[in-house]
């Protein structure tokens, strides 16, 4: 365990310092206890990768009394017991205008677009953690094969429901926001709602799974 | 129920509070009032709690119509506002009287201008705030910046208001500056000694393509000393973070909450209000402060600001 002071309210706190199982699993255990324990000077928690990033209550507490407390948790997190992972299942409508990046990927990595979509829903990601915009998850790991870099400009607006991928990551936009993520299809499920109960579909641990649907199925859920 | 009806909306007018800050687990960033000093002293001064939401205006200010009337206080920055063509004051509470409008225009100095209501402007929480997130279309009204024909639930008006006055000098200690103070980032040193030295000695000016999200600050460019990638990481309101071409871009109450780009230095606590205050085009100037320094700033800024509301409870 590292830390750093990122701001004069912030502290930094690196459980690791490769992307991996091992480093999220004890982000995820620390998350748990100060969700279970919230302490009087913590205001907001955000975890990434391999590092958790606290916010606190500078009137309160400096860095030095902050990290004592987060060292003391880390060693019972440990003993933590983690939720079983829920099984998310996302359907996707590939390619076409859901999918406007699909056949630059496969031609980038010399692969047709089949092949693309095969990879793609290959694995079962992992939720990393959710960040840039309300429910978005970084899931890991996107097969190497397929792995490409952002766009160089991002699009102005990217349709809610697009399954976007970027290096060895994907993700579904939330919401029609800005995107730099290379997109190579859509879903038809809503992934954030306000008078759901949790408004994410996705949450830091699930584990998640594509499924690929026609377009006649995409437009069909989308009237359901 | 008294109504506000937005005739003109401005450039950029939301419904702002102090934020929903908590909820990053979700990927929620707090979003809030740009000026938070601002907003906190509009409200003391209607005796509305601190954090009672209001309208938030940028740069242009719009014209609102009182059809019950309302008690109101403009706070920030300073756009002109008219009543019947008669100027109204910042920082005081102003009876307006059913049926009548306010009128505000382009800005004289800031940024930012708050239009507060005594009793506050009516829209439903999300997360604990009524604060509008623009990027992710939550919060606030109706998730969106307003637009022309709006009509907005409001506090009722009460007539017999207390002419309240903040203390002198007050204003003058919180005044928006344009020299900010920084601690180091995370990734300081990741950068060159030139970097570090352009950063602390140069002028940078706010970008156009500044919003809520973050600034874009032009200047010398900020290399990185190594290229090494950076794995994504949790990223603080007033952060400077650097793209590989150098650009430093200030993170800001709407940022995106995690991100990958190394962080030179970051806006302290006590400065943050400053930002929301800058316009495009503005110079600004960064300064190094220890973190004791700026914990020290922060606490004397939130006492300065306790001891005025406990002056008027």
């Amino acid at each position: 365990m590292r830390f750093q002071a990122a701001s004069d309210q912030t502290l930094l706190i690196y459980l690791g310092e490769e992307i991996g199982a091992a480093a999220h699993d004890r982000v995820a255990r620390l998350v748990r206890l100060l969700q279970r324990e919230p302490v009087r000077w913590l205001r907001n928690i955000q975890p990434a990768y391999c590092s958790l990033l606290i916010t606190f209550d500078a009137a309160a507490v400096d860095h030095a009394e902050v990290q004592a407390k987060i060292s003391e948790l880390e060693k019972r997190a440990k003993k933590v017991p983690v939720a079983q992972p829920r099984l998310v299942e996302v359907p996707v409508c590939y390619g076409g205008e859901f999918g406007p990046d699909l056949e630059w990927v496969g031609a980038q990595r010399g692969l047709t677009a089949e092949r693309v979509v095969e990879l793609h829903i290959a694995p079962t990601y992992h939720a990393y953690f959710l960040g840039f915009a309300p429910g978005f998850a970084y899931l890991g790991d996107l097969p190497e094969e397929i792995a490409v870099s952002r766009l160089e400009t991002p699009r102005k607006e990217v349709a809610a429901g697009s399954v976007g991928i970027a290096g060895r990551q994907s993700a579904i936009y939330p919401f029609g926001t800005p995107g730099g993520w290379r997109l190579i299809g859509r879903t038809p499920l809503e992934i954030f709602r306000r008078e759901r109960d949790p408004m994410g579909l996705i949450a830091i641990g699930d584990q998640v799974k594509f499924r690929p649907i026609t377009r006649a199925e995409f437009l069909a859920a989308r009237q359901a | 129920m008294s109504l506000l009806v937005v005739e003109a909306a401005g450039l950029q007018t939301t419904v702002q509070d102090f934020g929903r800050e908590g909820f990053g687990v979700l990927g929620v960033s707090a979003s809030g009032a740009a000026d938070t000093v601002a907003l906190r002293l509009g409200n003391l001064l209607l005796e509305n709690p601190p954090d009672t939401p209001a309208l938030e205006m940028t740069l242009t200010g719009g014209t609102f119509l009182f059809p019950n009337g309302a008690v109101i206080c403009l706070a920030g920055a300073n756009f002109g506002a008219e009543l019947d063509g008669k100027a109204l004051e910042l920082w005081r509470p102003h009876a307006i009287l059913p049926g009548k409008r306010v009128a505000l225009g382009a800005t004289r100095d800031y940024a930012r201008c708050y239009l507060c209501v005594a009793g506050g402007i009516g829209v439903a929480d999300f997360l604990g705030s009524a604060s509008t997130h623009l990027l992710s279309g939550l919060g606030g009204w109706k998730g969106r910046a307003l637009h022309k024909g709006d009509v907005l639930p409001i506090g009722k008006l009460e007539r017999n208001i207390r002419q309240r006055k903040l203390r002198p000098g007050v204003l003058e200690t919180l005044k928006p500056g344009k020299k900010l103070r920084v601690t180091q980032g995370p990734q300081f040193d990741w950068f060159s000694e030139e970097a570090r030295k352009a950063l602390l000695g140069d002028e940078f000016a706010v970008s156009e393509e500044s919003n809520r999200i973050g600034l874009r600050l032009d200047g010398p460019r900020l290399a990185a000393r190594a290229n090494a990638e950076m794995i994504s990481e949790g990223t603080p309101v007033g952060a400077i973070q650097v793209t590989p071409s150098g650009q430093a871009i200030l993170l800001f109450v709407e940022q995106q909450t995690t991100g990958g780009y190394p962080k030179i230095a970051n806006v302290i606590g006590a400065d943050l209000h400053s930002v929301g205050q800058l316009r495009p085009r503005d110079t600004i100037r960064f300064q190094e402060v220890s973190l004791a320094a700026a914990r020290k700033q922060w606490i004397e800024q939130q006492e300065l600001l306790a001891w005025e509301e406990r002056l008027f409870a």
